[in-house]
């Protein structure tokens, strides 16, 4: 069996995990084995019908009030004594907040390896083969396992979803040991970000801004053309983070966030290295910069050389009388 | 608070990455080597705690000789001692592999820690591993990612990135903890640092001092191929009058891109 972690959040499964599940269906198929997913929380029952559209054929739920809140102690004992039991040959992630948190405690405490932040898998000679990017994704590195479960945590954004089926499957509950000692670190609280936004690492469009936007206002104009967009999120630069104009859950990079939406639109962005190193796995890229030899042309699909106190808002018109 | 940090040795973050394809790995021949930039999070944080609550900060960094220079920065910035476990072994981006390493270290020479402190990710492997999996094969309790940390007598606080949101986690001490850009901004060496971080005498042991035999540390995933980035061509580039530009802009975003 392949099983994959689903992680759970606001009640929902994300999308990511999903993603992750569906990957895992298609090298379940090459190795001839079984799907299964697991879920640990609360009020997992009305969560088991996603996994079975999105190809697991078994549903492990480990349900207990007291594991509403996320603690890796905790989760990562539950997960390993379960990958224990039913001896997986693979046991997927996704490499999300709670996916690189948990999955590397989970390898140790099988004593197997592990290999983070996957871009692809692949069979051959029945073994899996995962691919990931290194050095920031100057390099590709592919890997073997030598050891089982076989554990891989997948970037979001980059695996196709499933056509989702109406398949039934199997629930599998098991009982978790939950002795209060072993909450030693514990989720007290989730702090909401402002408002309903939505995070780059999951957006399918990102508008990034660099210090070619000049002053922190200016970003309200990349915010009205985020507004025009389906699923858009606000990226920047360091550069804008360290000048204080953007919150740093925004910055992209080397140190910030890796990203991979379907539309990168990078606007008074120079393109340097730290930066690509972030975004350059995103479907199509778009710069607007008024330097023609600015790097991020290297890696645009879409550049567009002007000023971008001019682009950006004749961009805004386009997009509504496209809108209409 | 007695605070361990693990500062690892890696090329900075220019670095223009060549594969030397005969030996499958990095050719390192003309590479510039710093501390990870995470790890200087990790270290400033303990200096703060420290000078704050009183203790002490040790460096410790497994690699080459040359890691020594890492070291000698840490007590710069103002550890009090720093300890090399020499490796030489390649690169085998096994996290199990270091993060046992640096388990047994503390086993062996550390009896009375209260924190481990690592940065979130090395900028040459990009595991994001290590610190976890110390945590799981000391029993500790872990916080990942961290942007904000208050230490009390016994227990903490910490405020953890997640997508869109953060989440306040709480933990007993000792704990392991892992730094992320935004937790504090790391100081520069003073000259007088520097000074004093020469004369200091750092130790170097081997695996074997800590009980590792260096076949028991067999990798467990099997390195297959390393691969420069696919090169992507360069698109089109426009110089039209802004309206222009946006025109053919939404219109690249709608028919090819199918974006919109
Ligand atoms: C260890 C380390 C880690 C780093 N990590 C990151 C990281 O995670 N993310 C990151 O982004 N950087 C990172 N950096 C910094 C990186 O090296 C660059 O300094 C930074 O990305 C530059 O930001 P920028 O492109 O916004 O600014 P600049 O390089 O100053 O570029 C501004 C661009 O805006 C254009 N411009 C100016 N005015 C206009 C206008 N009116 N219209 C159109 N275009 C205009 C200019 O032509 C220029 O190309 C890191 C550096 C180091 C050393
Ligand atoms: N060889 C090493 N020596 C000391 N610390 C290390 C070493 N490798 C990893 N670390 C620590 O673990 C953190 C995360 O590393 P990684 O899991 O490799 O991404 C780093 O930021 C360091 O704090």
């Amino acid at each position: 069996m392949i099983l994959t972690y689903m992680e759970i959040r606001d009640s929902k499964i994300k999308k990511a995990s999903l993603e992750a599940l569906s990957e895992a269906k298609r090298r379940a198929d090459d190795l001839n084995v079984k799907c299964g997913a697991v879920l640990i929380g609360e009020g997992l029952k009305a969560l088991t019908e996603d996994v079975f559209k999105y190809g697991a054929s078994q549903a492990f739920l480990i349900e207990n009030p007291s594991l509403g809140f996320y603690g890796p102690s905790l989760y990562a004992t539950i997960l390993s004594d379960l990958a224990a039991e039913v001896s997986p040959r693979a046991l997927f992630f996704s490499a999300t907040a709670m996916g690189k948190d948990l999955a590397p405690r989970v390898a140790a405490k099988l004593g197997v390896g592990i290999a983070t932040d996957c871009t692809q898998t692949s069979v051959s000679d029945r073994q899996l083969e995962v691919v990931r990017p290194i050095f920031a994704g100057k390099a590709f590195a592919s890997f073997r396992f030598s050891s089982e479960p076989q554990i891989a945590s997948l970037r979001p954004n980059v695996f196709p979803l499933l056509d989702p089926v109406s398949e039934q499957g199997e629930v599998i509950r098991k009982e978790a040991e939950v002795s209060p000692d072993q909450a030693q670190d514990q989720v007290v609280e989730v702090i909401k970000g402002e408002g309903a936004e939505i995070d780059v690492t999951e957006a399918d469009i990102v508008v990034a801004g660099g210090r070619g936007m000049k002053e922190p206002d200016n970003f309200s104009l990349l915010k009205e053309i985020i507004a025009l967009l389906p699923n858009a999120a606000l990226g920047s630069s360091r550069s804008a983070v360290d000048a204080g104009w953007v919150d740093h859950q925004h910055q992209v990079g080397q140190t910030g966030k890796t990203v991979s939406p379907n539309l990168y639109i990078a606007v008074g962005i120079s393109g340097a290295i730290q930066h690509l190193a972030g975004m350059s796995s995103s479907k199509y890229i778009v710069a607007i910069n008024k330097d023609p030899d600015a790097g991020i042309f290297k890696v645009a699909d879409f550049g567009v050389v002007g000023d971008l106190f001019d682009v950006v808002p004749a961009l805004k018109k386009e997009l509504e009388i496209f809108k209409e | 608070m007695n605070i361990l940090v693990f500062v690892k040795r890696v090329p900075d973050s220019e670095s223009k990455i060549k594969i030397d394809h005969d030996k499958n790995q990095i050719d390192k021949h003309g590479l510039n080597f710093v501390m990870n930039p995470y790890d200087e999070y990790a270290m400033e944080e303990a200096l703060q705690i420290k000078e704050a609550q009183g203790g002490t900060v040790q460096a410790i960094s497994v690699g080459p000789e040359e890691s020594m220079a890492t070291l000698k920065k840490a007590l710069a910035m103002g550890a009090d001692e720093a300890l090399l476990i020499k490796d030489d072994a390649e690169e085998t981006y096994d996290g199990l592999r270091q993060a046992t390493i640096i388990a047994q270290a503390v086993k062996e020479k550390f009896s009375d820690y209260d924190l481990l402190l690592f940065g979130k990710q090395s900028i040459d492997t990009d595991n994001s591993q290590v610190p976890t999996m110390v945590a799981a094969l000391l029993g500790l309790p872990q916080v990942n990612v961290v942007t904000k940390l208050e230490i009390e007598e016994g227990s903490g606080t910490a405020v953890r990135e997640i997508e869109g949101a953060a989440e306040k986690v709480q933990f007993s001490l000792p704990a392991v903890i892992s730094a992320q850009k935004g937790l504090n901004e790391p100081r520069y060496e003073t000259l007088k640092g520097i000074m004093a971080a020469k004369r200091k005498e750092v130790p170097v042991i081997s695996l074997e001092d800590i009980g590792i035999e260096n076949a028991s540390l067999k990798p467990k995933l099997k390195l297959v191929k390393l691969a420069p980035p696919p090169t992507k061509q360069a698109g089109k580039k426009i110089e039209e009058e802004a309206e222009e530009a946006a025109r053919q802009l939404v219109e690249f975003l709608h028919q090819e891109a199918k974006i919109i």
